[in-house]
């Protein structure tokens, strides 16, 4: 079992509303869900789609062929019914869209007249409509009325009622209606968890005990602000709304400075801002970790689309020479650990950690069994009150063995915790001479990146280990690139080389062998220059000839990539 | 009892006579006498002359990036509003690189004390023109004059209802050390703007030119009359008022956020246990 429903129409007609409902639908009878947005920037009219892929096995990316296509708009229709599998069907209401499809594969279902009947009102229209899918498909309604009382708790039970009315009538109409559905649904598993990319950053930087985080809202990185506001009460969180990213990145600094582990998130255009600062935090060895969400540029660009070409400039980020880790999570679950991972890097080294995702990431929803806690790491690396207390002198900059000073908080001992953006001697005061300068270079850059290079994880080999063609990948390219390498498996000795963490590159270096010994190697990214590519050269001088490059705001879908891949291989 | 003993930081890099030496000394006279140690508060600074004034100094110090102490301070205070946290930034430093940041730090009235180090110069890179610079001036970069209007620090601050607004002179430090005192026993943001002659490269507000016309606010003048104290923010020219010019005290930024309600952030343990539910909010 493996379908794909594509929900599309204008911003503002509740695209997302009947996205998410049949995604938690899915994801509450237990089957694996991915789902993926395209949206303009805009809040009313235009075109956008939501599209689900649910199936009873693990599923990491979109189709490009679609199984029920929900069209609430004409315009999903003139663009997508090319997109519909032999089986395919279309639902939509014939009146609203004031034209009729004369066709087997084509469901009329009167949402709004359904909506006003069974539910008193025309915005019940999106809850008949996902009944509707669900009587498609031929599932159980259970699960569905249950998601309803638990979404509407708040609000009453005359909402309640109405909307699981509303349901049902759709329900029956497409249960009665649709002859040619032939959908099979497997039988049910234990339920999953649903998370998108932003929540999961806002999630792991929760549970790796974020205290502080302040921003300026940017597509498509607002969603972890939202999620780390919404638990700022529950979790004794400060969250502000800073006047501008420079702002942002300063009061997160001075936070961490206080004694709190402190947090910023941006997209390119904010995080350029940001810059001084991350050069601040690294003279002053403060630790942040900064969530950058891509999106195309130059300047404003593709505002709600996707791209991977920030990399560079995240690397290169801030004046002057210092080290830095980039992070870049394949997925929401590896997105959970790593903001773990980048919290505890900041805290042990002193220094900026950067969450590199982009809008595919960020807003498409992925299913787990189960997130495991025990796999995170919460060590207190600062200066604990009573020895900082007892502590004859104290020099928040002094050398040591590892180049990580101890870090203590102020106000907790009669020790003075002083630091300087200027160049400055162990105590933090400021210095011109140049045995200093040297030594502080030293500390900061080449003691602490060996220790660094240790804790980076190796890339993730997907696939066998003397394959004839590897792909190299980063980031959200990881559950597109999966699938592919799963179906090539059958003809090619093939395998997926996915980094999640990719500065500084590992201690380890096994894989470089490893790329070294393969036939084919081809690159993969979302971006018009490789620019994984460029740094995996600059640093380990593997030169990769062969690149499959999108930049046109739009992810891949499995059968696209593939069908690159074919060009590409028959081309070799 | 601290003594000013207690105060003595590095030896200054500022030129001989300058104004900023009168704004150290009452300073820390009125660290002293407010009974203040050290340890017990911040001093976040920015760059330009005033930066340097937190290592002349003792204290905890966090001396940042042009234009933006405030920010960071505005970080500090709210990861622990137990730190008494003071901002020094010069008129280049906090009017015209960091101004976004003052409107801001005025607005959300947090309990920072903003002294600025007004010459109305730029004095580090060597004598451009400063936001508060005069119409006219001739600078090296400044070949015609001064052509903008001349900022009112002041003025805005009275216009966005600044909790505590004064104007101090380097060269009356008794006066300068009270309106000290008053800004750090004053709840919420504090603006003071001290003005203070730069002998290297302002020569037309010298000490001599602030000495013929700055005058102390009579005891009679009331600083809580918002229209009132607008119109004496006005005043600028012959004579030239110091003294607190603006007050009013509203609830500050920190108070009105319940998650430090109960305790300081920085003292807030984290609590492992409770990140199962939040997992839970994804079933």
């Amino acid at each position: 079992m493996d379908y794909s429903i594509k929900i599309g129409g204008e911003a503002g007609q509740g695209i997302q509303t009947v996205g998410d409902t049949l995604s938690h639908i899915f994801t509450r009878a237990g089957y694996y869900v991915f789902t993926h947005q395209d949206y303009e920037s805009r809040i009313r009219g235009g075109h956008n789609f939501y599209q689900i892929r649910v199936s009873d096995k693990h599923v990491t990316a979109s189709r490009s062929l679609i199984d029920i296509l929900v069209a609430l708009d004409r315009e999903s229709i003139s663009q997508h019914e090319r997109e519909l599998n032999h089986n395919g069907h279309v639902l939509y209401d014939s009146s609203f869209l004031k034209q009729n499809f004369d066709r087997p594969n084509f469901l009329d279902v009167p949402l709004f007249d359904l909506a006003v009947s069974y539910g008193g009102s025309k915005v019940m229209a999106n809850i008949v409509a996902v009944g509707a899918v669900i009587g498609m498909l031929g599932m159980k309604p259970e699960i569905m009325y249950e998601l309803i009382k638990k979404i509407f708790k708040k609000k009453g039970d005359e909402i309640i009622q109405a909307n699981l009315r509303s349901a049902e009538a759709g329900y029956r109409y497409a249960r009665e209606k649709c002859l040619t559905c032939s959908f099979m649904v497997s039988g049910f598993e234990s339920p999953k968890l649903l998370i998108t990319g932003n929540e999961a950053i806002g999630a792991g930087a929760i549970a790796s005990g974020v205290k502080f985080y302040s921003a300026y809202p940017m597509t498509p990185s607002t969603g972890i602000f939202n999620f780390v506001a919404e638990n700022a009460r529950e979790f004794g969180i400060v969250v502000e709304q800073a006047e501008d990213e420079i702002a942002a990145i300063n009061m997160a600094l001075g936070a961490s400075f206080a004694g709190v582990r402190a947090m910023t998130g941006s997209s390119g255009g904010g995080f350029a801002l940001m810059v001084e600062g991350v050069s601040l935090a690294a003279m002053t060895e403060t630790p942040i970790v900064i969530a950058l969400a891509q999106r195309p540029g130059p300047a404003t660009g593709l505002p709600t689309r996707t791209e991977q070409a920030d990399l560079l400039f995240a690397l290169y980020a801030g004046h002057g020479e210092f080290p830095k880790v980039i992070l870049a999570p394949g997925n929401p679950e590896q997105a959970f650990y790593l903001t773990n991972k980048a919290f505890d890097l900041a805290e042990k080294y002193q220094i900026t950690v950067i969450i590199l995702t982009d809008q595919y990431l960020a807003d498409s929803q992925w299913s787990y069994e189960r997130f495991d806690l025990n796999k995170l790491r919460y060590q207190n690396y600062r200066l604990k009150e009573e020895d900082f207390k007892n502590l004859k002198e104290y020099k928040r900059h002094a050398f040591t063995e590892t180049g990580i000073s101890p870090l203590g908080i102020p106000g907790q001992s009669t020790n003075l915790v002083v630091t300087d953006s200027d160049e400055h001697d162990e105590e933090g005061h400021i210095i011109e001479d140049a045995e200093t300068r040297v030594k502080m270079v030293e500390k900061r850059l080449f003691k602490k990146i060996p220790l660094i290079r240790k804790d980076i994880a190796p890339p993730l080999l997907y696939g066998e280990k003397n394959s004839d063609i590897v792909l190299i990948c980063w980031g959200s390219m990881y559950g597109i690139v999966k699938e592919v390498v799963d179906e090539f498996r059958k003809r090619y000795k093939i395998a997926m080389l996915h980094f999640s963490e990719l500065y500084p590159l590992p201690e380890d270096q096994s894989w470089i062998e490893f790329l070294k010994e393969a036939k084919i190697l081809i690159n993969i990214e979302q971006n018009a220059t490789s620019q994984f590519a460029r740094l995996l050269r600059m640093e380990t001088g593997i030169n990769i000839e062969n690149h499959i490059n999108r930049f046109d705001g739009r992810p891949f879908t499995v059968d696209e990539l593939k069908e690159k891949l074919y060009d590409y291989l028959r081309r070799l | 009892m601290t003594t000013l003993e207690d105060f003595k930081g590095r030896t200054p890099a500022w030129c001989p006579g300058c104004g900023n030496f009168s704004i150290l000394r009452a300073f820390n006279e009125a660290m002293v006498e407010l009974g203040l140690s050290p340890h017990e508060f911040v001093i976040v600074s920015g760059i330009g002359q005033a930066g340097k004034f937190p290592h002349y100094t003792r204290c905890h110090t966090f001396n940042g990036l042009h234009g933006r102490s405030l920010p960071v301070a505005t970080g500090i205070k709210l990861a622990n509003h137990k730190l008494k946290v003071f901002a020094v930034a010069g008129d280049g430093d906090c009017y015209g690189e960091g101004g976004n940041h003052l409107l801001h730090a005025i607005r959300r009235n947090i309990d920072i004390k903003l002294f600025v180090h007004d010459n109305q110069i730029y004095g580090l890179t060597k004598g451009q023109a400063s936001p508060t610079s005069m119409k006219g001036m001739l600078t090296k970069t400044q070949p015609f004059g001064v052509l903008s209007e001349q900022f009112s620090p002041i003025t805005l601050a009275i216009a966005l209802n600044c909790s505590f607004v004064a104007r101090g002179f380097a060269g009356d430090i008794e006066h300068l050390k009270t309106l000290i005192k008053e800004a750090v026993n004053h709840k919420g943001f504090c603006l003071l703007d001290i003005l203070q002659p730069c002998v290297s490269f302002n020569k037309v507000n010298t000490f001599e030119w602030y000495r013929q016309r700055v005058y102390r606010l009579s005891d009679n003048y009331d600083p809580t009359d918002r229209v009132k104290a607008f119109e004496k923010s006005l005043e600028w020219g012959d004579r030239i008022p110091i003294g607190v010019i603006y007050k009013k005290e509203r609830p500050t930024f920190e108070e009105q956020l319940p998650v430090i309600a109960q305790k300081p952030l920085v003292e807030q343990s984290f609590n492992f246990e409770k990140i199962r539910e939040l997992l839970t909010k994804f079933n």
